[in-house]
């Protein structure tokens, strides 16, 4: 029998747990502090559970902790780590560090099914969902893990398209008995699946970025098939209905596609769209994909379409472009290779430990 | 909870329940509400599972909707919709979703279910000359197929992923269409389906000429 990860439980769940396992209940609160503040890397060392309790909890179950396979390193200091996660699939996660913060990428599904046509984990199709767990071993396994200030759900995948994994690891992420970080840190990525939304809003702090890159229909289906379900009109009429203002902050992403949304029609529609809430739109580079019909606007256009915005009285920033020689910046997460290439070491690795 | 509470919806008898195929279900309900072919509802049985998608597959002037959906062995809801009886209630939301505006010379790519809203964009005569490419993995998962073949004879064509060589086309969809001298970049190609099927397709297309503004595509995610 596989034994159970404890990384990536809530405090309820750990309730449950310990009750099932005939423990006292205040072992939850015990374990919880082990797992998100004291940053154990074994059930052996958390030292208040008598031995007997951990070495009957070490039976069924273990940390979850997982290392990441591989990491690269661009030269303006950005790592991408690629994580192995269940079944053989793969996840990655990209370490930004800045002058006054770091900032993490972190992943919430293997793959993506939502299939925009400007991204590389859209073209991998969908492998599967992350837990919990391995949504936080991205920032609880790599080195850097003390150092990141900010986490972004940006990686592979749609947020609300696994948003119960997600709802619990940024109550990990936040909660007293968590890791105590404050919501204003983590911000969650989405195309805005909309009764997903407004449970997000409903039940988390944190912030929240919307995929918007174009403010017309027929544009945004060309680059977004979830337009065709969820219309980024609807989407933001549910924000200006349920967001309350507050420490919250709500973005729009903009990727720039030249000769497709970098227009002065783009801008007026934008302001038509977004006027009256409180929001910033952050513009981004693209980053040319393999077989992409698709080319980034150029940086003087850039300035002059946030200008514009600027203007019109929308608070606008292009997102300076990180890790690009090691595909680690927006839109090119992608591990369909290196799966390739690793599902090869798996094998023979597999094969030569059997031949031993 | 959660997402239902939100959504205008009512609580509706199912009519029948038919199976027509292994694991394959056509659902019919009352029609409450106008909608336009290539709309979805969403269903439910109850409160505390999340509402799922599903596109209407019959004619906008019919008197009943028809909802084409396959069961999935670990679903949290299909298993439970293919238990359902006559007269049994269910959640049922208005129809939305813009995957509507079908324009003539229509090049149709759907993969098992995905063919759902074709039909109804075909039985409400919306298109003129279309074309549909039906993918599946045995010929019994052609949903459909005796309307299909009967309307639009040799521009219905089926790929059959797991057949034996025979009468249907041996091979996924897009494989098909890699080979397929009738692509033309002066079409309009829809897509309904699987992530995968829908950006390998989509791949393929703008690789052989097609403007993006030319492809169309429904996920079933
Ligand atoms: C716009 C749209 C239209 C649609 N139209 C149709 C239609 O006409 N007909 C139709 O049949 N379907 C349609 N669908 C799909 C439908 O909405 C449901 O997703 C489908 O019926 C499965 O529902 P379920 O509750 O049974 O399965 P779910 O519980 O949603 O699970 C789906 C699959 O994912 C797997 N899964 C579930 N949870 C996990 C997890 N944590 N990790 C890994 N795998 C997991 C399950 O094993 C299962 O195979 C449509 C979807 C969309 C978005
Ligand atoms: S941009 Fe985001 S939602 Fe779209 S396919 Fe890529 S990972 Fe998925």
């Amino acid at each position: 029998m596989s034994l159970i990860p404890l990384y990536g439980k809530t405090r309820t769940e750990l309730a449950e747990l310990v009750i099932a396992e005939g423990l006292p209940k205040f072992s939850a609160t015990q374990i919880a502090d082990w797992l998100y503040r004291k940053d154990v890397d074994s059930i052996d060392q958390m030292s208040n559970l008598s031995k007997k309790v951990r070495e009957q909890l070490s039976e069924k179950y273990t940390l979850g902790l997982i290392a990441p396979d591989q990491v690269s390193e661009s030269t303006d200091g950005t790592k991408k780590y690629l994580f192995p996660t269940g079944n053989n699939k793969f996840v990655e996660a990209a370490y930004i560090p800045e002058s006054d913060r770091a900032t993490l990428c972190v992943s919430s599904q293997a793959g993506c099914k939502m299939g925009c046509l400007f991204c590389m984990t859209g073209k991998q199709g969908f492998q599967g969902q992350l837990t919990s767990g391995e949504i936080l071993n991205q920032l609880r396994s790599i080195p850097e893990f003390r150092n990141v200030t900010n986490i972004v759900y940006m990686g592979m995948g749609e947020p609300f398209d696994n948003l119960d994994s997600v709802l619990k690891s940024t109550e990990i992420l936040t909660s007293d008995w968590g890791m105590g970080w404050s919501p204003k840190r983590i911000t969650v990525s989405s195309v805005g699946l909309i009764p997903a939304l407004r449970k997000f809003m409903e039940q988390s702090n944190c912030h929240l970025a919307i995929s918007l890159h174009t403010p017309f229909e027929e544009e945004r289906k060309m680059l977004m098939p979830i337009q065709n379900v969820y219309p980024i009109a609807d989407v933001v009429a549910e924000i200006r209905k349920v967001f309350k203002g507050g420490q919250r902050r709500v973005s729009f992403e903009y990727i720039m596609f030249d000769g497709i949304n970098d227009t002065p029609k783009h801008v007026k529609e934008m302001a038509k769209l977004l006027s009256g809430l409180e929001c910033r739109v952050n513009l981004i580079r693209f980053h040319t994909i393999p077989d992409s019909p698709l080319r980034g606007t150029s940086d003087a256009k850039m300035l002059e379409f946030r200008d514009a915005l600027t203007s019109k009285g929308i608070f606008t920033t292009i997102r300076s472009s990180r890790g690009q020689d090691i595909q680690a910046a927006c839109g090119l997460l992608s591990t369909k290779a290196l799966i390739e290439k690793n599902n090869l070491l798996f094998f023979s690795h597999k094969f030569f430990t059997n031949i031993v | 909870m959660k997402s239902w509470s939100d959504i205008e919806h009512s609580k509706q008898r199912v009519i029948s329940n038919e199976r027509i195929a292994p694991g394959s279900h056509l659902l019919k309900l009352h029609r409450n509400h106008k909608f336009i072919a290539g709309q979805v509802i969403a269903l439910g049985i109850s409160a505390e599972i999340e509402p799922r998608l599903y596109s209407i597959a019959s004619a906008e002037n019919d008197d009943l909707i028809t909802i084409l959906y396959s069961e999935k062995a670990e679903g949290a809801l299909t298993p439970m919709l293919s238990n359902l009886k006559t007269g049994d209630t269910l959640l049922v939301s208005k129809p939305f979703g813009t995957f509507t505006a079908v324009k003539d010379n229509a090049v149709f790519v759907a993969t098992g279910t995905g063919i759902a809203p074709f039909m109804s964009m075909l039985l409400s005569n919306k298109v003129n000359h279309a074309t549909v490419i039906h993918g599946a993995s045995y010929p019994e998962f052609f949903y459909f197929s005796e309307y299909l073949h009967s309307t639009l004879g040799e521009r219905y064509i089926r790929c059959c992923s797991r057949c034996m060589p025979g009468c249907l086309y041996v091979g996924r969809v897009t494989k098909f269409l890699k080979e397929w001298d009738a692509l033309s970049p002066n079409k309009n190609y829809y897509l309904c389906g699987s992530a995968e099927m829908v950006v390998e397709t989509r791949d393929i297309l703008i690789s052989r000429g097609v403007s993006t503004a030319k492809i169309n595509s429904e996920i079933y995610f």
